[in-house]
C-alpha cells in the first residue's frame, strides 16, 4: 500500500486532536504517523498524517476530515512535490570491537552523536522518513536499545506549490 | 457586537435560542444546571419536564423530524449528560438537528473527578457535528449561534454545548454572537456541484429507471418536485426507511420500501432496473447489503448534500452534490415527458403478482391487519411514530404515508425505547395531527416512564402496543438463522400494561381476539385523551419479505402461507 501524506490545518482548539484521531479510530483508517505542531499563525496548528490506504479511502478520509468543524483545509503532500522530514533519536548498543565501525556508519548517514558510553551510542538523525528507516535497518544488526521518532512533517516546495492545494 | 447591559451566560444562551425561534425544550434540571434553570424560570421558552434525559433527546429529535425546526434537549452534568448520549447518537445516524445542552461542574473543578462530573465534551465528539465546552460567558452567544447554525446547515445533525455552572452564572456584556469562528462551509448553503445535463440525460435515456428516495428528500422538502418529475417521466419510486412519506405512499408509481424488509416488488424493480437515482439516500447495509449485487445492471446516480456519501459503500457513475430539492428543481425542465412506459406497467405487474401478504385466522390478531385498519381509519394522514423491531417494519410496510414529515422512526441507530418520547415530541410539533405510536412490549418498557410526561402535559398520543412476550425481531432471527434456539429473547414476565396505564390515569384496553379489533380501534381513535391499546399477538408472526443480512436480492424470502386461515393482501393502491 502506498503511503499518503496529508497536511491538515486546524484551528488551535483544545480537543481538535481528539476530533481528528477519533475520526480515524471510529472509521477504521490506519495512521502510520501523526505529528502536530504550530504554524506561522498562532491560532492555527498543522497535523501531518501519514496513512497507508487505497486512493479511494484516502479520498474518503479527506472528505470526512473536511466535515470536522475545526479543520480549516487539507493539502495532499503525497509525492515528489513536497519535502518530508522526520527526526529520530536512536540508542545503539556498541562494544570495544565494533565501536569504530558504528561511528563510521553514523557518519555516512550524517547523523549526530548526542551521547556515548562504553556500551551505548545515542544518535540524532534528521532525514527523510525513508532514510531514517534505512538507518534503523542498518543498525539493527548491532542491536538497538530504543528508538523515538517524531513522525513525518511536510511542506510543499515553494516552486511546486501550484496544484498542490487540494482542499 | 453589541455592548449592552450585563447578562448571565445562561440568559444569553436562552436569548440566543429564542432569537432562532426555538419554542420548546425538553429536559431535567440538576445541580450543575441550577443557574440555567433559574434564568429559564421567567423565560418565554417552553420547557417540558421529562422523566429521563433519554426521553428529552428523543422527543426533541422527533419534534425536529415533524417540524423541520431545531430540537432542544437539556440534561445536567454527569448522569444527565450520559443519559442523553443514546439520543444524540440516534439523531446523528438519521441526520436530525438537535441541540443538546448539558450542565457541567464549575470550570475550576473540571478534571478533579468532582461530584457528577463526566467528560461530556469528549463523549460527544464522535456523535455530533459540532461540540463545545464553554469556558467564558463572553463566548456563550457566539458558540450557541455556531452550534445552531451548524446543526441546521448542510447535512443536518446534532450538536452539543457543555455549559459549566460558573459560566452559566457569570456575567457578560457580549450578548450577541459577533463574528463566528467556524469555517463558512459548515454554516452556508451547500453549493451545487456536478453535471446536471449528464444527470438529466441519464434519466432520459433510461428504459427502466427507478428513483431511490431517502431521508435527504424529506429533509430538503423535495416531495413536490419529486412527484412532478416522477409523474412526468413515469418513473417508479422506492423508499428507504427514512424516505417514507417523501412520495405519496398510495401513488401508483410508489413501490414502498426497498431492502431487507422491503416489498418484494420494490426489490424486484431494483434488480431489473437499468438506471437508479439515489435522492438523499446512502446505500446503507439494510438496502445494499451485498454492495456488488445492488442494482448490478443499472447506471447509478446519486444526489446528496454530503460529498462524503459519494462512493462510500457503492460506487456510482454520476454524483451531484447539493440539496435534493434544489437539484431536482434544476433538472425538472430537462427531464423529458414520457406518456406511457412499458417499465411502469412491468412494475405494476410485479406489484400485483407479489403483494405484501399475511394470514388471517379466526383465533389470533395479526399486527399487520391492525396497522392496515388504522391506516384506513386515519386515511394515511396520521403522524406515525414507532419503536424498533418487528412492529416498526410492519408499520413501514402497512401504513403507506400520504405526507412527508409524518414518519418518526429510529432508522440508522435502531434505538429501542425511541417510540414513546418520540411520539410526544411529534405531537408537540404537530398538535393538530393524530399521532399514532406503534410499539412492542420490548421497546415500550425501555422508556415507559414517559407516560408520566404525556399525562402531566396532556400530550394526546395514541399508543398501539403489540405484545408478543418476546423481543420479536431477535426471536425471528433466532428461529430463522440460529436453529430456533430462543436464547433470552422471551420476556417471561410482563406487567399488566393496562394497569400501568391506569396508574398514570391513561385510558387503556387490551385485546387478544380478531373480533375485538374494530371496537378497539374505535376506542383508540375516539378517546379524546391519551389512549393505550395493548394488542396481544402470536409470537410466531414474522416480518416478510426478508433478505438475510449480507445476502443478494435474489436471496429474498417472501411470505409463504401454511396452515389454517386465508391470505390477506391490503390494496394500498386504490387511489390511483
Amino acid at each position: 500500500m502506498t503511503q499518503s501524506v496529508l497536511s491538515v490545518r486546524v484551528r488551535n482548539n483544545a480537543g481538535v486532536l481528539s476530533h481528528v484521531s477519533g475520526l480515524f479510530t471510529r472509521r477504521g483508517y490506519n495512521i502510520d504517523s501523526l505529528s502536530v505542531g504550530v504554524t506561522e499563525n498562532p491560532e492555527v496548528s498543522v497535523i501531518t498524517l501519514v496513512v497507508s490506504e487505497a486512493p479511494e479511502i484516502v479520498l474518503q478520509i479527506e472528505k470526512q476530515l473536511k466535515k470536522l468543524v475545526d479543520v480549516l483545509d487539507i493539502i495532499d503532500l503525497t509525492g515528489e512535490h513536497s519535502v518530508k522530514r522526520e527526526v529520530a533519536l536512536v540508542t545503539i548498543y556498541v562494544n570495544k570491537s565494533n565501536r569504530h565501525e558504528v561511528l563510521t556508519l553514523i557518519d555516512v548517514y550524517e547523523a549526530h552523536v548526542i551521547d556515548i558510553t562504553d556500551s551505548e551510542v545515542m544518535v540524532e538523525l534528521l532525514a527523510t522518513p525513508r532514510r531514517i528507516s534505512s538507518f534503523i535497518a542498518v543498525f539493527a544488526d548491532f542491536g538497538i536499545k530504543e528508538i523515538a521518532r517524531t513522525g513525518t512533517i511536510s511542506l510543499a516546495y515553494p516552486s511546486s506549490r501550484k496544484g498542490a492545494d487540494k482542499a | 457586537m453589541s455592548i449592552g447591559p450585563e447578562k448571565t451566560g445562561a440568559q444569553v444562551m436562552i436569548d440566543t435560542l429564542l432569537s432562532h425561534g426555538v419554542e420548546v425544550a425538553w429536559g431535567i434540571p440538576g445541580g450543575a444546571l441550577l443557574p440555567f434553570y433559574d434564568d429559564l424560570y421567567n423565560s418565554s421558552l417552553r420547557h417540558i419536564l421529562v422523566r429521563h434525559e433519554q426521553g428529552a433527546v428523543h422527543a426533541a429529535d422527533a419534534y425536529a423530524r415533524v417540524t423541520g425546526k431545531l430540537g432542544v434537549a437539556i440534561g445536567t452534568s454527569g448522569p444527565g449528560a450520559t443519559n442523553l448520549i443514546t439520543g444524540i447518537a440516534n439523531a446523528k445516524m438519521d441526520s436530525i438537528p438537535v441541540l443538546a445542552i448539558t450542565g457541567q461542574v464549575a470550570t475550576a473543578s473540571i478534571g478533579t473527578d468532582a461530584f457528577q462530573e463526566a467528560d461530556t465534551y469528549g463523549l460527544t465528539i464522535p456523535i455530533t457535528k459540532y461540540n463545545a465546552l464553554l469556558k467564558n460567558p463572553d463566548d456563550v452567544a457566539r458558540i450557541t449561534e455556531e452550534a445552531i447554525r451548524v446543526a441546521m446547515s448542510g447535512r443536518q445533525g446534532p450538536v452539543h454545548i457543555d455549559f459549566p455552572k460558573d459560566v452559566q452564572s457569570g456575567l457578560t456584556r457580549k450578548t450577541t454572537p459577533g463574528e463566528l469562528k467556524v469555517p463558512a462551509r459548515h454554516i452556508e448553503p451547500v453549493p451545487l456541484v456536478g453535471d446536471l445535463d449528464q444527470l438529466a440525460d441519464a434519466i432520459n435515456h433510461a428504459h427502466r429507471p427507478v428513483f431511490y428516495v431517502g431521508g435527504g428528500a424529506v429533509m430538503s422538502g423535495a416531495s413536490e418536485v419529486l412527484l412532478r418529475i416522477a409523474e412526468k417521466a413515469q418513473i417508479p419510486v422506492v423508499s428507504t426507511l427514512t424516505g417514507l412519506g417523501a412520495f405519496p405512499g398510495t401513488h401508483n408509481l410508489h413501490l414502498g420500501m426497498l431492502g431487507m424488509h422491503g416489498t418484494a416488488y420494490a426489490n424486484y424493480a431494483v434488480q431489473e432496473c437499468d438506471f437508479i437515482l439515489s435522492i438523499g439516500a446512502r446505500f446503507d447495509d439494510r438496502v445494499a447489503s451485498d454492495t456488488k449485487d445492488f442494482a448490478s445492471h443499472a447506471v447509478k446516480a446519486h444526489i446528496d448534500i454530503d460529498p462524503a456519501e459519494a462512493n462510500k459503500r457503492v460506487a456510482v457513475d454520476i454524483y451531484v452534490q447539493g440539496d435534493a430539492r434544489v437539484v431536482l428543481e434544476q433538472i425538472e425542465n430537462s427531464v423529458l415527458r414520457v406518456e406511457t412506459r412499458e417499465w411502469a406497467k412491468r412494475v405494476a405487474e410485479l406489484r400485483d403478482a407479489n403483494p405484501l401478504k399475511f394470514t388471517l385466522t379466526g383465533s389470533d390478531i395479526k399486527p399487520q391487519y391492525v396497522i392496515h385498519r388504522i391506516w384506513e381509519r386515519t386515511r394515511g394522514e396520521a403522524v406515525v411514530a414507532t419503536d424498533v423491531g418487528q412492529h416498526q417494519m410492519w408499520a413501514a410496510q402497512y401504513y403507506p404515508l400520504k405526507n412527508p414529515r409524518h414518519w418518526v422512526t429510529s432508522a440508522g441507530l435502531g434505538t429501542m425505547g425511541f417510540g414513546l418520547p418520540a411520539a410526544l415530541g411529534a405531537k408537540i410539533g404537530k398538535p393538530d395531527s393524530e399521532v399514532i405510536l406503534f410499539s412492542g412490549d420490548g421497546s415500550f418498557q425501555m422508556n415507559i416512564q414517559e407516560l408520566g410526561t404525556a399525562r402531566e402535559n396532556n400530550i394526546k398520543v395514541k399508543i398501539v402496543l403489540f405484545n408478543n412476550g418476546f423481543l420479536g425481531m431477535v426471536r425471528q432471527w433466532q428461529e430463522m438463522f440460529h436453529g430456533n434456539r430462543l436464547s433470552h429473547s422471551q420476556i417471561h414476565f410482563n406487567p399488566d400494561f393496562t394497569a400501568i396505564a391506569g396508574a398514570y390515569q391513561i385510558p387503556a384496553m387490551a385485546i387478544s381476539k380478531p373480533e375485538e379489533v374494530e371496537a378497539a380501534i374505535d376506542f383508540l381513535l375516539n378517546t379524546d385523551d391519551i389512549a393505550l391499546l395493548e394488542v396481544r399477538i402470536p409470537a410466531e408472526e414474522k416480518v416478510f419479505p426478508m433478505i438475510p443480512s449480507g445476502k443478494a436480492y435474489t436471496s429474498m424470502m417472501d411470505y409463504e402461507h401454511s396452515g389454517d386461515g386465508s391470505v390477506f393482501s391490503p390494496n394500498q393502491f386504490k387511489e390511483n
